[in-house]
């Protein structure tokens, strides 16, 4: 399993990669971004949560710095005890909410991923 | 092209309508709006619906066709304008469209959302499926993207968390004079500030209630709209934009990219500026989202709304009046109906019929926001000369 983020052929990288990246650059490669830590820059603990999803639910912006070109990411966060600045790494889950509880068809994405654990 | 006026309006009450689903709220308000503007529903050639999704919350699709059924203004063409929250918005712009294009010479505009039979998490998710599966699938919620946000923006600007509580305290304050608001009650920094945590650092009065709702607007060419009404609006400006899908990948969390540029074609083509707004409406889904439009519209430099708003600046006997009718937070936001309800409220400030809440305004301005910025439209509107 990776967390697969598209560089594009500008520079850029983005995550979720897109088929066309920022100024229509095309996709030229994917970088596993679990491979890197990050820092958060910002978070939350959302405690109204919708079907199959876990109560509370620590919530954050990371950013990579991938050989000097930042890249974001949002995911959600091992603990609530974080601050702004803390730095993290990411830790696979293999399902991140039930995917039969909430409105979204279970077999039109992926429910696997990663979560952001303090480092 | 030639300009458009809005000749009449209404509202449904928001809130909990228990017993009634969307085909009876859409009804309600077209009918209202017809008599308000004294139009036959023959002569209605354009019907326009804004709604998110009537589909998912109830099962009942097809709409508009069942609301021209329902008012009896068959053969008038009809649509259904989604654009998530923005529907409203969208639907001004579309109603607007098919006056100034010439194809219509009379279009109804209807919002409206059926919801409160939905548990809150149950509504919060058909909100939140229109997020990425990137984002989906850890959660995320767009009460979830207020608290990342407004903890970035409190942290990055210095400002106090009282601040966003003095958004919701004024905004209850206004919807005390609002007889559709949901809630018109007014409520204390210190009742907001100790609500229960939802999306921290915001609490359950930083955001607004589930809503039953419709709202409705009747537009037509200038050129004819003396024989309908003596007080009038003319939409002046009108422009919609987006942002990125994916929230996180925007360059500056604080920045609704879709705000600045619609609120720039809006002024363009009208020709007004900040400055000469008398009154606006703002998106306040989220207390934080009422600054972030304050900022992107050019009301406040970034990072300093906070201090407008700390200052009354944006109170009812403000410099700038902004959320009269309550805004989402106290009238409520039944989602397909929020912006043409904007509108409702804009058109009252300038046609002088917005009883205790009305302030002096030649020029107003309402911004509706879809997702968290994804989608935006702006339209400015200004009292018949």
């Amino acid at each position: 399993m990776t967390m697969e983020a598209t560089r594009y052929d500008d520079g850029s990288i983005t995550y979720p990669g897109h088929p066309r990246g920022p100024g229509g650059s095309e996709p030229v490669e994917t970088i596993d971004l679990s491979e890197y830590t990050a820092e958060i820059v910002t978070w939350t603990t959302s405690t109204a949560t919708p079907p199959g999803v876990r109560e509370p639910n620590h919530l954050a912006i990371v950013e990579f710095d991938v050989e000097g070109e930042s890249v974001r990411a949002i995911g959600q966060l091992t603990t609530g005890d974080v601050e702004t600045g803390d730095e993290v790494r990411p830790v696979y889950v293999d399902e991140l909410r039930d995917p039969g509880a909430g409105i979204r068809e279970p077999e039109s994405q992926a429910w696997d991923g990663y979560r952001f654990e303090p480092v | 092209m030639g300009r458009v006026a809005i000749i009449g309006a209404s509202m449904t009450q928001f809130g909990q309508r228990e017993g009634e689903w969307i085909q009876d709220l859409l009804a309600e308000a077209g009918i209202e709006c017809l008599e308000d503007a004294g139009v036959d529903a023959d002569d209605v050639e354009h019907l326009y619906v804004s709604n998110m999704a009537s589909g998912e919350f109830e099962g009942q699709t097809g709409v508009p066709n069942a609301l021209a059924h329902d008012l009896d203004a068959m053969p008038a063409y009809t649509q259904r304008i989604d654009q998530t929250s923005s529907s409203g918005g969208a639907g001004i712009y579309a109603a607007w469209q098919s006056v100034a294009s010439g194809a219509s010479d009379m279009t109804m505009l209807v919002g409206g959302e059926k919801m409160t039979h939905k548990t809150t998490g149950e509504a919060t998710d058909v909100i939140a499926s229109l997020t990425h599966p990137a984002e989906y699938k850890h959660g995320v919620t767009l009460p979830s993207f207020a608290g990342l946000t407004a903890r970035h923006y409190l942290e990055r600007f210095d400002a106090p968390r009282e601040s966003l509580g003095k958004v919701a305290v004024k905004n209850h304050k206004n919807g005390v004079d609002n007889p559709h608001a949901q809630f018109q009650t007014e409520v204390d920094l210190e009742t907001v500030l100790e609500s229960p945590i939802v999306a921290d650092p915001l609490r359950l009065y930083d955001f607004c209630p589930i809503t039953d709702g419709s709202a409705a607007l009747m537009l037509c060419p200038e050129s004819i709209a003396k024989e309908y009404a003596d007080e009038y609006a003319v939409i002046t400006g009108i422009d919609g934009a987006t942002d990125t899908h994916v929230v996180h990948e925007r360059e500056d969390p604080t920045v609704m990219g879709g705000v600045v540029e619609s609120g720039k074609g809006a002024y363009e083509m009208s020709g007004y500026g900040p400055d000469d707004i008398d009154v606006a409406e703002l998106h306040d889904m989220f207390t934080i989202l009422e600054f972030l439009q304050m900022e992107g519209l050019g009301f406040a430099e970034q990072g300093e709304a906070w201090k407008r708003v700390e200052e009354g600046h944006t109170e009812r006997d403000g410099e700038l009046p902004i959320n009269t009718s309550g805004g989402l937070k106290s009238k409520g936001h039944p989602l397909g109906a929020s912006g043409v309800a904007q509108g409702v409220e804009i058109y009252e400030q300038l046609v002088g019929e917005a009883g205790p809440r009305q302030v002096d305004a030649d020029v107003g301005l309402c911004c509706n926001v879809g997702g968290f910025g994804n989608c935006v439209i702006t339209t400015i509107m200004e009292a018949a000369q």
